[in-house]
């Protein structure tokens, strides 16, 4: 029987029949699904890690611990846990680790496009780029085998069409009993210099036994056809192809670190013209090029985004289509969702003319217009010590009206140091905390602060006040976001203030079952409305102007009342309120 | 090659147009072809343009469909049905959710909102209006606004609607299944007029 399954379920799947017991990850767009599907499995422990660097190296003490681990993070995750990763692969494993990366050609939901593939050269172990579900399960479990064979931690590389790509999967059985013996072995696991030294030749050793272990790997393979182009591609991008040129002759490569030189040559010693067609980075295309090999790639085929088969098609075949011109159509960017608590907060922001260091989550739509209350987003954590740079670059005097705006849940990631730092080294400007329960962006994920684990069974919930307390903040106040001029009287008060300072506005998220405001929409009273326009400045989706007076969409509107507030003239009404 | 059916679901993030891909995808997989399935998640999710695409037939390669091949563009709010027009092959079908819903850029008093919507998509495909959103209402709530979509969907693409009504109930919220099975009903039995067709 296929299932129709995601990338993300396909990989969770194939971890599950590899044997896995223990999972670990911190959510991220597009690899989230891969944890959420491995708790539904109870032979296997599965957590959210506060952050990718504990997820690898929970994973890394399950593997030398004996245990098949799997470990997952979206693209720049990778980058947070790349300390680990490195030394890691000078230790090898016990049982096996693959470490599955989830690009994001296209920035459909990230802050870069960067090339994962890259990490996997970096830090000299193998990487596999599945094309579809099915491929994602199978090369998983091919990932475990080869990790044990030849003593490497494995990526697993897919990218958003991958991994949110439906397609048919055939299941199989779970391998059981496969936890190995646990050995105390200093020198392969204790990486003091000396011994570090004597790991660095076996992992390139290990380099070169991989390459030539690829050269008849299972997951390359060559579909000859029209012997005038040849095009050497994998992951999504050999869906592409195919569809694209259906006569080509195509070299699809599941490992594509280290590359098998002796396949490629004989690949390219028998068509006439080839090419590389990847996404993002020239990764094969270097490499295939210093080996001397003649090849067209980027200078054909984009750097930037994803491909597709009509971009392929239209550089390489005769592809035909009638598509219709498009028409001038205005954006629609992504928004905070009506009834959103961080949404009066900017509003208020945006009154005082903060400066405001940013973060990454659903809060970051803050800064789009109207609300426009960011101004800087760099990564995970960010905001607190880019903030501190901020006030020693400019002085005492601007940090009266900066603020780092992070996070719940990036702020158990990574704003704990910072804000210790802060604490340490004399910042004076005011950390807010927006507080809304949950990990939203990616779907709402459970975190240490929510009292929930990802099987959603209860856990310690971290006090976020206790918490910055003991980082040595004295000044913390914590504050309902729905209020918005208790907001704007702390705010005031804590920036004036000439040291440390932690706001927290706490409100759970909207969307989160139990959390909605009751009441009933807002009404407009349109006798009392003067058309000032300030409650346009909220930028919320519910409030539409056809005129220059609001309306409300009432299957948007949940009566947060944050307008109402807003408004000035009474105008705006919660139903069930009178006027007063 | 083979045909592929080609169905792009476009709406609001939101509006519940992944879980509608998800119920298509498993009718169709009830036609024992090869089925993929394209969804964005994340970011996009948050009041953003969303498109998520259905293909299936004897082999598909890319899970995304390629512009101009779209047999069918599901449209869950009117201007999307614009913005994403381009990727209809010549003459093919339009479904289309008569509701407008104003993006951020209209909401600042930037831009407009697209007029004549229904019109610039009649020139290149078959459009049928529907008025999901009041039929969802009917059925008791206006988050079934996808299901009446589907409703409308299971028209025009030959699968018999006991596999729909079967997938419907093991894929939406048991506490939720009479709403959404009344909305696909009510979608199923929509008549409309196509407003027109390419010439």
């Amino acid at each position: 029987m296929k299932r129709l399954m995601t990338g993300n379920q396909a990989i969770a799947r194939g971890a599950f029949e590899a044997g896995v017991t223990v999972a670990s990850a911190y959510p991220g767009t597009p690899s989230t699904e891969i944890i959420e599907t491995m708790a539904t499995y109870p032979e296997i422990y599965a957590e959210w890690s506060t952050n990718e660097k504990v997820a690898l190296e929970v994973g890394i003490g399950a593997s030398i611990g004996g245990a098949r681990a799997l470990v997952a993070m979206k693209h720049v995750g990778v980058n947070v846990a790349a300390d680990p990763l490195f030394t890691f692969s000078y230790t090898g494993v016990n049982g096996g680790l693959v470490l599955v990366s989830a690009g994001d050609p296209g920035m459909h939901s990230s802050q870069n496009e960067q090339d994962n593939r890259n990490y996997a050269k970096f830090a000299k172990i193998p990487v596999l780029e599945p094309s579809d579900s099915q491929e994602c399960k199978d090369f998983v479990l091919l990932a475990f085998q080869l990790s044990e064979q030849f003593d490497t931690p494995v990526m697993v590389r897919t990218t958003t069409r991958v991994a949110h790509g439906q397609s048919l999967v055939t299941l199989g059985e779970r391998q059981e009993g496969l936890l190995k013996d646990y050995e105390k072995n200093p020198p392969k696991y204790v990486m003091l210099p000396g011994y570090g030294r004597q790991r660095h030749p076996v992992v390139e050793d290990r380099r070169k036994a991989l390459a030539a272990y690829n050269e008849t790997a299972p997951v390359n393979r060559i579909e000859w056809g029209d012997k005038r182009i040849g095009v050497i591609t994998s992951g999504v991008v050999y869906q592409y192809v195919k569809e694209a040129l259906p006569e080509a002759s195509v070299l699809k490569l599941g490992m594509t670190f280290p590359l098998p030189q002796q396949l490629i040559k004989d690949f390219a010693g028998q068509v006439e013209k080839l090419y590389v067609i990847e996404e993002l980075e020239p990764f094969l295309e270097e490499q295939i090029r210093a080996w001397g090999i003649e090849v067209v790639g980027k200078e054909l085929f984009p750097r930037i985004g994803e491909l597709s088969p009509e971009l392929i098609g239209a550089k390489l075949g005769d592809w035909q289509q009638e598509a219709a011109v498009a028409a001038e159509v205005p954006n629609r960017p992504p928004v905070l969702c009506p009834g959103c608590p961080h949404r009066g907060v900017y509003y208020v922001i945006n009154r005082l003319k903060l400066t405001v260091s940013g973060d990454i989550g659903c809060y970051t739509l803050g800064a789009t217009p109207p609300l426009s209350a960011m101004d800087t987003c760099i990564c995970m954590g960010a905001s607190i010590s880019g903030a501190l740079g901020l006030e020693k670059a400019r002085g005492k005097e601007f940090a009266r009206k900066l603020v780092a705006v992070i996070g719940d849940s990036t702020f158990l990631h990574s704003g704990i140091t910072g804000l210790l730092d802060v604490v340490y080294n004399g910042g004076t400007f005011t950390t807010l905390i927006l507080d809304n329960s949950t990990t939203a962006m990616t779907g709402h994920q459970e975190h240490p602060g929510t009292g929930c684990r990802v099987d959603h069974t209860p856990a310690p919930a971290v006090d976020l006040e206790q918490l910055v307390r003991s980082l040595g903040v004295k000044r913390v106040r914590t504050v309902d976001p729905y209020d918005l001029a208790e907001v704007e009287r702390v705010l005031k008060e804590e920036t004036a203030a000439e040291e440390a300072s932690v706001v927290i506005a706490k409100r759970p998220c909207v969307l989160l079952k139990g959390h909605q405001p009751t009441g009933g929409p807002v009404r407009v009273d349109e006798s009392l409305c003067t058309e000032c326009g300030r409650c346009r400045r909220l930028g919320c989706p519910a409030l539409v102007f056809k005129t220059a007076k609001p309306s409300v969409d009432t299957t948007l509107c949940n009566g947060c009342g944050q307008c109402v507030q807003v408004c000035r003239f009474n105008a705006l009404v919660k139903e069930g309120e009178a006027n007063d | 090659m083979t045909k592929v059916m080609n169905i792009l679901l476009v709406g609001v993030g939101g509006q519940g147009t992944v879980l509608a891909s998800k119920v298509l995808g498993q009718v169709a997989l009830s036609l024992g072809q090869e089925v993929k399935v394209a969804e964005i998640h994340g970011m996009s999710q948050r009041g953003g343009s969303v498109v998520t695409q259905v293909r299936y037939g004897e082999k598909v390669y890319a899970p995304t469909i390629p512009l101009g091949k779209a047999d069918v563009i599901l449209a869950f709010e009117k201007m999307e049905a614009l913005r994403w027009l381009p990727y209809l092959k010549k003459g093919g079908r339009v479904i289309v959710n008569d509701q407008e819903l104003d993006p951020m850029p209209v909401i600042v008093g930037s831009v407009s909102y697209p007029e004549k919507v229904i019109e610039q998509l009649a020139v290149h495909g078959q459009v049928t209006v529907v008025p999901a959103l009041q039929l969802a209402e009917e059925a008791g709530n206006a988050k079934a606004t996808n299901v009446v979509l589907l409703g409308v969907l299971a028209q025009s693409l030959g699968i018999e609607p006991e596999i729909w009504r079967q997938v419907l109930a093991d894929s939406v919220p048991p506490k939720t299944l009479a709403v959404n099975k009344k909305a696909f009903e009510l979608g199923l039995n929509y008549k409309a007029e196509d407003v027109s067709s390419v010439s």
